[in-house]
C-alpha cells in the first residue's frame, strides 16, 4: 500500500479521548463543486456576489421550515456530554470536530442575525459576522461530519448535529459554494438514475455477466431481471452493488434468495441507484425528486412491493421519509411494509422456512456485526423498536455458525459511522475518512484479538467501501468487509427448494 | 412605601411578563414551525403514549445524558431536582394558607438549597478543569452559573447569616398578587437576592435556558416512528405536491 502522508490514530486497548489539537484538521473541505454541478441541481455556479445576504435569508427560510433547526439552535446548554461522541473528534482531536462546537460554527452565525442577545451583546453570548473566513469554516468543518447521528443519542435534548451539517450545507449550496462530490453525483442520478452514471444497455451487460457467474458456480439458472413488467418485487439497491467489491456478492445473495424463494423480481433501469445523496446536501427538492423515480418505477413497472438492497443512507430516505416525499403508496400491495429493507424479506422468509440455509458453508469465518449509522440510528426494521439490531444479526445467525458482537457500547445504537457516511465518501477526504475509522477499527480489532473474528459484515454500500479502503491502513485484510447477504448467498442451497 | 418597594414592585410585573410572554411567544413559534421529516433518534416509541413515557424518561431522569456521561448527569440532575424543591418551597411567599405539600416540604428546602449551590459549583468547576467543556463555554455560560449560585447562596445566607422579616416579605408578595402594595424590608441581602431572581426571569427567554420548552419540542425525542404507516406531510412540503 502506498506510504500515507499522514498519521493514523494509534489503535489502543481502550479506546482514548483524545488530547484537543486544536486545527489540527483545518484546512479547505473537500473540492468545491464546478459551476456544471451546481447548475444542474438549481444552485447558483459560484459564490454570489451578495452571498451574505443570501445565507442569512436562506437560514431565516430554513428556521421557518424545520422545528429541529431552530429548537436545536436555541436549546443547548453547553453541557458537554456530546464532545467525545464524535468517531471525528475521536480521530483527529480537532475540537471542531467536538458535535456542540460544531453546532457552534452556525449557532454564533444565528445568534448574531437571528437573537436578541447576539444582536446586542455578541461577545458575551458566542455570537459572530458572517464573514468569508466563517464560511470557508463551515465549508471544511461541515464536510467532517458524515451526519451520523451519535452526538443526538446523548444529548439531553436530542439535539442532531446532522440537522445542522444538513442545513448548512443548503445554505452553502445556496451561495454556490456546493460539494462537487455530492452534487456531481446528484445531477448523474437525475441524468441517468444512478450515481455511477451507469446507462441501461452497461447495466443489462453487468448483470448477464453476472448471471453467467452464478451459472459457472452453482450450476444454477439465477436471474438479475432488468425492467421486467409486472414483476412482483422492485429491488432498488445502491449502484456499487453492480460493480464493486464486496458489494457485488450481496447482490448475488439477494437473486438467490428471490430465486429460492420464487419471488418474480426486477431492478429498475430507470431508479436504478438506492442512494439519495439529497439528504446529505440538505435539500428537500432534490431529496425528494430523486424519491419521486422510485414512485414512477414502481408504478411503470407495475410491481406490486418494493424492496431496498444493503444501503444505510438509502435505507434512512426510505424507511422515514420515501412516503412522505413519494407516498402514498396505496398502489402497492398493503399486506407487506412499504418499503421493505432486503433483510426483511430474508428473515420473513428464514422465519417461514422458506429457504434452505446450511451456515456451515460459512465456517471458514468468524463473523461480527457493524451496524450502519443511518439505519442503527434513523430507521427501523419489522414491528418492534430495535428490529434494525434485531433482523440483521438473526439473518446472520442464520447464515454462520460462528458471530461475535463487538463490545457494547460500539454497537446498536451507540454504533460508530465508518467514518465515510453522510457524502465524505470521496478521496480528497481521504485524511478524514481514515481517522474517522478509528474508533470502530478499535473495537474490530479487539474481537479480532479476542475472539478470532475473520470478517465484518455490514448492510450499507458505503460502509464497505469505507471499510475496503481504510482497513488496510489498520493493518486488517481489505476483503474483512462482507455484505450480509454474501453470507446468505454462501449458505443457501440452490436446487434444495425449486 | 419606600422608593425601594415601588421599584421592586415594578420590576416583578414587568420582569413576570417579560418571563411569561417571552416564553408563549418562543413555545408557539417552535410549534408553529413544521417538522417536515420524522427524525425520531431510533430505536424510538413507535406510537404517541410511547413517545409520553420516552419523554417522560428524558425530562424526569435525564435518560440521554445519564447513558452519555455519569458526572455531568450527577451534577445536572441534583441541581435541577434541587431547584424543584426549592422553588415548591417558596411557594409559601404567594399562598395563604400555604398549601400542606408545601408545608411538608419545607425542612427539605435547606438541604435542597445546599445542593443546589453545591451541583452549580460543580458544574461551574467541569467547565474550568474538562478542556473539551471549556473550549466550548462562552462567557454567558459561566455567567449563568455565577448568577445560578450567587442566586442560591444569597438565599441561603438569609437562612443561615442575617436573617430578613419574611413575614414583610410575604406581606409584599401577596400584595403583588392581588395590586395591593405593601414595603419590603430592605436589608441589602434580601434585595441582592431579588435583584438577580429578577436578572435570571428577564434572561431566561433570551438565553440557553430556553432548553426547558426547547426539549418538548425536540422532533428527535418527541416523534413517533411511525413513517410507514402514517404519511407524514408538513403543509409546505405538501404545497410542493401541487405544482
Ligand atoms: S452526526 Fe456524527 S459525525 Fe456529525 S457531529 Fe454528530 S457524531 Fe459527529
Ligand atoms: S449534549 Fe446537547 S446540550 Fe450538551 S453540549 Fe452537546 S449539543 Fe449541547
Amino acid at each position: 500500500m502506498a506510504k500515507l502522508d499522514f498519521d493514523l490514530p494509534k489503535l489502543g486497548p481502550n479506546l482514548e479521548i483524545p488530547v484537543l489539537q486544536p486545527d489540527a484538521m483545518l484546512g479547505d473541505g473537500p473540492f468545491v463543486a464546478k459551476p456544471d454541478h451546481q447548475d444542474k441541481l438549481g444552485f447558483p455556479g459560484e459564490l454570489v456576489d451578495d452571498w451574505q445576504q443570501v445565507a442569512i435569508d436562506k437560514m431565516g427560510e430554513l428556521l421557518g421550515k424545520y422545528r429541529s433547526f431552530k429548537v436545536y439552535l436555541d436549546s443547548c446548554v453547553k453541557c458537554g456530554a456530546c464532545t467525545d461522541k464524535c468517531h471525528y473528534f475521536l480521530g483527529t482531536g480537532d475540537p471542531k470536530n467536538m458535535p456542540v462546537a460544531r453546532q457552534d460554527l452556525l449557532r454564533s452565525v444565528y445568534r448574531r442575525y437571528f437573537t436578541f442577545a447576539g444582536k446586542h451583546f455578541p461577545k458575551l453570548v458566542g455570537a459572530r459576522d458572517l464573514t468569508e473566513d466563517v464560511l470557508d469554516e463551515w465549508y471544511n468543518y461541515f464536510h467532517q461530519c458524515s451526519q451520523c447521528r451519535r452526538c443526538s443519542v446523548f444529548c439531553p435534548y436530542g439535539i442532531d448535529t446532522a440537522e445542522i451539517s444538513m442545513a448548512a450545507r443548503d445554505i452553502m449550496d445556496a451561495v454556490g459554494k456546493g460539494q462537487k462530490y455530492c452534487n456531481e453525483i446528484i445531477g448523474k442520478v437525475h441524468k441517468i438514475g444512478n450515481n455511477l452514471g451507469l446507462p441501461e444497455p452497461a447495466l443489462i451487460d453487468t448483470l448477464e455477466g453476472l448471471e453467467e457467474d452464478i451459472k459457472d458456480d452453482t450450476g444454477i439458472d439465477v436471474k438479475l431481471p432488468v425492467d421486467v413488467q409486472g414483476a412482483e418485487v422492485m429491488l432498488v439497491t445502491p449502484s456499487a452493488d453492480f460493480f464493486a467489491e464486496p458489494h457485488i456478492d450481496g447482490l448475488i445473495g439477494y437473486a438467490k434468495v428471490f430465486h429460492q424463494a420464487g419471488i418474480s423480481w426486477t431492478i429498475s433501469s430507470y431508479a436504478s441507484e438506492a442512494a439519495n445523496f439529497g439528504m446529505f446536501i440538505g435539500n428537500y427538492e432534490n431529496m425528494r425528486k430523486v424519491s419521486q423515480r422510485i414512485r414512477t418505477a414502481a408504478l411503470e413497472l407495475g410491481v406490486k412491493r418494493i424492496v431496498f438492497g444493503e444501503c444505510g443512507h438509502a435505507w434512512r430516505v426510505a424507511y422515514s421519509f420515501l412516503n412522505t416525499l413519494a407516498g402514498p403508496f396505496d398502489f402497492l400491495d398493503n399486506r407487506y411494509p412499504v418499503p421493505q429493507h432486503i433483510c426483511e424479506l430474508t428473515n420473513d422468509l428464514i422465519g417461514r422456512g422458506a429457504l434452505n440455509l446450511d451456515p456451515s458453508a460459512n465456517d471458514d469465518k468468524v463473523v461480527t456485526f457493524h451496524d450502519s449509522c443511518n439505519v442503527a440510528r434513523a430507521s427501523r426494521m419489522g414491528d418492534l423498536p430495535g428490529g434494525q439490531f434485531e433482523i440483521p444479526r438473526a439473518v446472520i445467525r442464520a447464515s454462520v455458525n460462528r458471530f461475535v458482537d463487538m463490545a457494547d457500547e460500539t454497537i446498536r445504537d451507540r454504533t460508530f459511522c465508518c467514518g465515510g457516511g453522510g457524502g465524505l465518501l470521496t478521496d480528497d477526504l481521504l485524511e478524514l475518512r481514515a481517522k474517522g475509522a478509528m474508533p470502530r477499527v478499535q473495537a474490530l480489532q479487539q474481537v479480532v484479538d479476542d475472539h478470532g473474528v475473520t470478517h465484518m459484515a455490514a448492510i450499507c454500500a458505503i460502509c464497505k467501501s469505507q471499510f475496503s479502503k481504510v482497513l488496510p491502513m489498520y493493518g486488517l485484510p481489505m476483503d474483512m468487509i462482507v455484505s450480509v447477504h454474501q453470507l446468505v448467498g454462501d449458505a443457501i442451497q440452490l436446487g434444495t427448494k425449486d | 412605601m419606600s422608593v425601594t418597594s415601588i421599584l421592586f414592585a415594578l420590576a416583578f410585573y414587568l420582569a413576570t411578563a417579560v418571563l411569561v410572554f417571552g416564553l408563549l411567544h418562543r413555545i408557539v413559534d417552535y410549534a408553529r414551525t413544521p417538522a417536515p421529516l420524522k427524525i425520531p433518534t431510533t430505536p424510538a416509541p413507535t406510537t404517541r403514549s410511547g413517545v409520553v413515557v420516552r419523554m417522560a424518561e428524558e425530562v424526569l431522569l435525564f435518560r440521554s445524558l445519564f447513558r452519555a456521561n455519569k458526572w455531568i448527569w450527577l451534577f445536572g440532575f441534583a441541581f435541577h431536582v434541587a431547584l424543584a424543591v426549592v422553588l415548591a418551597r417558596h411557594l409559601r411567599y404567594f399562598t395563604e394558607p400555604v398549601w400542606l405539600p408545601v408545608q411538608l416540604i419545607q425542612p427539605f428546602g435547606i438541604y435542597a438549597g445546599l445542593v443546589m449551590v453545591g451541583a452549580l459549583a460543580m458544574l461551574w468547576l467541569r467547565r474550568f478543569a474538562v478542556s473539551r467543556v471549556r473550549y466550548i463555554s462562552a462567557p454567558s455560560d459561566h455567567l449563568w452559573l455565577l448568577l445560578l449560585i450567587l442566586i442560591g447562596a444569597s438565599g441561603l445566607a438569609m437562612k443561615f447569616v442575617a436573617h430578613t422579616d419574611i413575614v414583610a416579605v410575604k406581606a409584599f408578595f401577596l400584595g403583588l398578587l392581588v395590586f395591593d402594595w405593601q414595603p419590603l424590608p430592605t436589608d441589602p441581602l434580601l434585595l441582592l437576592h431579588l435583584t438577580l431572581v429578577l436578572a435570571l426571569m428577564i434572561g431566561f427567554p433570551f438565553s440557553k435556558l430556553l432548553h426547558a420548552p426547547g426539549v418538548f419540542f425536540s422532533p428527535s425525542r418527541n416523534q413517533a416512528d411511525d413513517p410507514r404507516e402514517r404519511r407524514h406531510l408538513a403543509p409546505w412540503a405538501a404545497e410542493l405536491e401541487n405544482r
